[in-house]
């Protein structure tokens, strides 16, 4: 479990700025996974292309409706945002002092817009039915010799090590501090670099075990 | 029953050299010639006996250095993918096997090889759920079950596609007794041919065979209750260098 002020409950680890897939009945829950990802893909190109600190803004309020809409509790939005806001506000200083104020709010809340409606995608899609797209979507590749199913796999895995790596650290961390070692890099970096690579391993195993990619 | 048969087989591997040589090569398994056709088939052995490769020849995981394995005719080297097709693999950590975000999902990836709908693959991972009581944590994120749990949902999801054999690695063997014995009792109620690596020799005893593995050899194979004392004896009385 992740660190909380003293008194309050605990939460489960963060899970990633994609967070995790949560439960639900929302219009976006029973929305097709593929109108999603089109939406999302399409959302991105508008973001990346429309210019000027209204139309951030804009991106960013229509973020804010769709999270409001998917019934998501704020506190998950929040610990998924809450990392990428440092950047965006670090990003956005550096803007405002070498382009001006416009600029820096156009970054922000591009950046902020993108990272919420693709959490919110992330949110009300199950894994399964993201990777049903995916291979879908990557069906072509099967002519060069690169399984969809694969492919696909290897997508939803990437997704799923996010939380995997967070907590990894967090417990190598724990156990650095338990040492007395919280002020040594090493003591933090070797140990999760080891687990992550056994983790890699046991996945792997896993997946050899259950058959899943040899079809 | 299926049929798991060991033709003389041995495992090796390379071990790094403690006084900084080139590797050696040691051999963690071998020569075992074996047939197992009994429906309950327990292995015991001390830790780096050579249970766990053993188990894994079976799915495999993991491949002889010499030697031939084979499930019902099918060879694990040349017909590994229709042989985990027939037999599933449970490990001893759940954590290493749950690739999926939530329960529900983690069974819909095992049934992925079958050709359903997924709709259907909906249903049949819920069922799945359903059987191990998880029904009403089909949703919830994996990370969130007891260990007890996360075993269960390992085996629900093992199971979905119903294979003939199920291979398990010490699946009780992080469990607190409550959990031991919902699983113990869950591994004794299926329909499946079932091996089972443990250190639990109260569960060991139920089984119709009882192998038992030392320094890479099966140094006893028969009946349960002379397995199990063969064991204790075994380890009760370790011989000068073999406790490590």
């Amino acid at each position: 479990m992740s660190r909380t002020p003293a008194g309050a409950p605990l939460r489960a680890p963060w899970a990633g700025p994609l967070g995790l897939y949560h439960p639900g009945t929302s219009l976006l829950h029973r929305a097709p996974a593929g109108a999603k990802l089109a939406g999302l893909a399409v959302a991105g190109v508008v973001i990346a292309v429309a210019q000027g600190p209204f139309s951030g803004l804009v991106a960013l309020g229509v973020a804010v409706v769709l999270q409001v809409v998917s019934r998501v509790p704020w506190h998950r939005a929040a610990r998924g945002v809450r990392p990428v806001l440092l950047t965006a506000l670090v990003v956005g200083a550096y803007q405002w002092w070498a382009r001006g104020w416009a600029t820096a709010v156009e970054v922000v809340t591009d950046l902020l817009a993108l990272v919420m409606l693709a959490a919110v995608v992330t949110a009300t899609t199950r894994a399964d039915r993201l990777l049903d797209v995916l291979a879908r979507l990557v069906r072509p590749l099967r002519h060069v010799g690169l399984p969809p199913e694969t492919f696909a796999l290897a997508v939803a895995l990437l997704l799923r090590t996010i939380p995997v790596l967070a907590q990894t650290t967090h417990e190598s961390w724990d156990a650095a501090r338990a040492r007395g070692l919280e002020r040594d890099p090493r003591a933090l970096l070797v140990p999760a670099a080891v687990r992550m690579v056994g983790h890699a391993r046991a996945t792997g195993d896993a997946l050899a075990a259950r058959g899943i990619g040899e079809d | 029953m299926a049929v798991l048969a060991l033709d003389d087989v041995v495992v090796t591997a390379y071990s790094p050299d403690p006084a900084g040589g080139a590797d050696r090569v040691v051999t963690l398994l071998g020569p075992v010639a074996l047939r197992i056709e009994e429906r309950r088939v327990a292995v015991v052995g001390a830790n780096g006996s050579g249970k766990s490769t053993l188990a894994r020849l079976l799915n495999g995981l993991v491949l002889p250095s010499s030697g031939r394995v084979t499930v019902d005719g099918l060879d694990t080297a040349r017909d590994g993918a229709a042989v985990r097709r027939r037999v599933g693999f449970m490990f001893t950590d759940p954590d290493a096997q749950l690739v999926m975000p939530t329960p529900v999902e983690d069974v819909a990836l095992s049934l992925r090889r079958l050709p359903l709908p997924p709709s259907e693959r909906d249903a049949a991972a819920r069922a799945a759920l359903a059987r191990f009581g998880l029904a009403d944590r089909a949703e919830v994120p994996v990370h969130a079950l007891s260990g007890g749990q996360r075993q269960l949902l390992a085996l629900a999801s093992v199971l979905a596609t119903e294979p003939d054999v199920l291979v398990c690695d010490e699946p009780t063997t992080l469990l607190d007794l409550r959990w031991r014995r919902v699983v113990d009792d869950l591994l004794a109620g299926l329909d499946q041919q079932v091996v089972v690596v443990t250190h639990d020799l109260d569960a060991a005893q139920q089984a119709d065979r009882v192998l038992v593995v030392d320094s890479g050899r099966v140094v006893f194979d028969g009946d349960p209750t002379t397995g199990v004392a063969h064991y204790r004896d075994l380890m009760t009385n370790p011989r000068v260098g073999d406790v490590r």
